[in-house]
């Protein structure tokens, strides 16, 4: 029943400086929640393009394919290895290259699904083998690698994403970058628009507070008022925000869903909300709990730098 | 108790030049005292109260109230000092959207006093200054006076060490007038050192005390 805080005991919800008054209305939830919408989207924006440059940087960037035409077919000389063994032999063999495997009959069908439908498998198609080569960290293609290849190997086909990737790799960190900006921009937006809401329920209950600090309350007291009716305003805007952000969100997360998740995953299609990736089911409380947090601390600095005014 | 050296008082930020309201004002009020605070309007009256009450501090001179020397007291002090002061003002100054008992019940629920006792004292006050029937009612559902009553109660409601007034009957008929002074005169019967500031010449002989005359904001003569 009693609140006890700051070594003070009062009746609950006690408005000494009548701010529910002064604070009402829908205005300042209304304004926070669109801060929170914004803030919502520009941290789907940090996720999604963080998310976006982990897989190109460490999936197909770091990966070269190289075709081979008629795989099972015998090379020419003693060894009798096929085309492909001999061409994984000398992929394995080459400096800079950490892996080269085959890819199974499986994987080439889930490759080829997005394209041809789930009777991939079912065509007889003469398709080549694929070997999937990763390099070694900081490691440089040979130059001359597709012309080996091609010698030991005729007909066969390099393929190295690596140049665009990495400048698809350095979009979506340019992107993250803009974003997380985006995320700081509103979070200082939102700064200003508590601190304006507060020096106005300062103007309006001034006599209220003159008073109350005459009768002997301290700049902390009057500040804790401020600032509990602030932050609750300020979280309730925040929860709006977040609430009306998730289906968007989760939208978007499900559009972006093939291009970061795997061939295997695509085929799977998930859900609208289940698409949402977790780490943003993480952060989305998160947005009450930080427009509150703005709130309190905005409040409290406010109110106690006006409160020095008087004596 | 209250002591004032050569105390001056000017308003800064007019844009005008700066003229002291209070200038070269010297006296001792001891513990336990009655005083009259007397001069015409514009005198300086409510200026000196109000460097009593800790709503602003002298530009010059040293005043100490309750022990404590107010222009060098570090400002995280006052609020203390003033919870150890009650001050009635003439315009009331009550908080509009809450009811008596709470205007009362507010420098106790300041200073943390714990409910339970806070509600009967606070009941037992506005019963003794005739309000026990409209402890509910809010400032603009009570009379003028019913409004000075609850803010008499307000500024005593501490026992506070220093109680200071500040045309206090002007909206006070005169049993309520009188009514007021036997309660101030109580209070500083037990002990309560008391500085009214009033026109009412009728009331200060009526209740004769030593008295303090300010004229241009200068201290005229000690009675």
């Amino acid at each position: 029943m009693w609140r006890r805080g700051a070594a003070l005991l009062r009746p609950a919800g006690f408005d000494e400086l009548g701010l529910r008054r002064a604070l009402v209305g829908w205005m300042l939830p209304f304004l926070v929640a669109a801060m929170a919408i914004l803030a919502a989207l520009a941290l789907g924006g940090v996720l999604g393009a963080s998310a976006l440059a982990r897989h190109w940087q460490i999936g197909p960037a770091a990966v070269l394919t190289v075709q081979v035409p008629r795989p099972a077919v015998p090379v020419d000389g003693a060894s009798g290895a096929s085309r492909l063994d001999h061409a994984v032999t000398l992929l394995r063999a080459t400096p800079g290259v950490a892996a080269a495997r085959p890819l199974g009959e499986d994987e080439l069908t889930d490759l080829l699904r997005p394209w041809l439908g789930t009777d991939a498998e079912r065509m007889t198609l003469p398709l080549p083998g694929v070997v999937e080569v990763r390099l070694t960290d900081g490691a440089v293609l040979p130059a001359d690698l597709a012309r080996r290849l091609d010698a030991a190997v005729p007909g066969s086909l390099v393929e190295s994403q690596g140049p665009w990737l990495r400048r698809l790799s350095a979009l979506a960190r340019s992107l993250q970058a803009c974003a997380l900006a985006a995320l700081i921009l509103v979070a200082g937006i939102a700064v200003a628009v508590v601190g304006v809401a507060t020096r106005a329920g300062l103007a309006a209950r001034r006599e209220a507070i003159e008073i109350v600090h005459g009768l002997g309350a301290t700049d902390g007291y009057i500040a804790a008022r401020f600032a509990a009716r602030i932050t609750w305003l300020a979280a309730l805007g925040g929860f709006l925000g977040a609430i009306l952000a998730l289906p968007v969100l989760a939208g978007l997360a499900w559009l972006a869903a093939p291009f970061v998740n795997t061939g295997a995953d695509m085929a799977m299609e998930p859900g609208v909300i289940a698409a949402l990736p977790r780490s943003l089911w993480a952060l989305l409380p998160g947005l009450p709990l930080a427009a509150g947090l703005i709130g309190w601390v905005t409040a409290q600095l406010t109110v106690r730098r006006w409160l020095r005014q008087l004596p | 108790m209250l002591l004032c050296d050569n105390i001056g008082l000017s308003y800064a930020g007019t844009g005008q030049p700066e003229t002291e309201v209070l200038r070269d004002v010297s006296f001792s009020v001891p513990e336990g005292a009655f005083r009259w605070l007397l001069g015409p309007s514009g005198a300086g009256k409510s200026s000196l109260l109000k460097l009593m009450y800790l709503a602003v501090r002298p530009t010059r001179g040293h005043l100490t109230i309750l022990g404590q020397d107010i222009a060098t007291a570090p400002r995280q002090a006052l609020p203390l000092l003033r919870r150890r002061i009650g001050v009635i003002f003439q315009d009331f100054r009550l908080l509009s959207h809450l009811s008596a008992f709470d205007n009362v019940a507010l420098p106790l629920r300041l200073a943390g006093r714990p409910e339970g006792p806070l509600r009967a004292d606070v009941s037992e006050l506005l019963r003794w200054v005739g309000l026990a029937r409209k402890i509910n009612q809010r400032p603009d559902e009570l009379s003028g006076g019913e409004q000075q009553r609850v803010a008499i109660a307000r500024a005593v409601i501490t026992r506070p060490e220093l109680v200071l007034a500040d045309e206090p009957t002007g909206n006070l008929d005169d049993a309520q007038a009188e009514r007021l002074m036997q309660l101030l005169h109580e209070l500083n019967r037990l002990g309560t050192t008391v500085l009214v500031a009033t026109h009412n010449d009728n009331l200060v002989n009526r209740h004769p005390a030593p008295a303090l005359l300010l004229d241009e904001g200068r201290l005229r003569e000690r009675g």
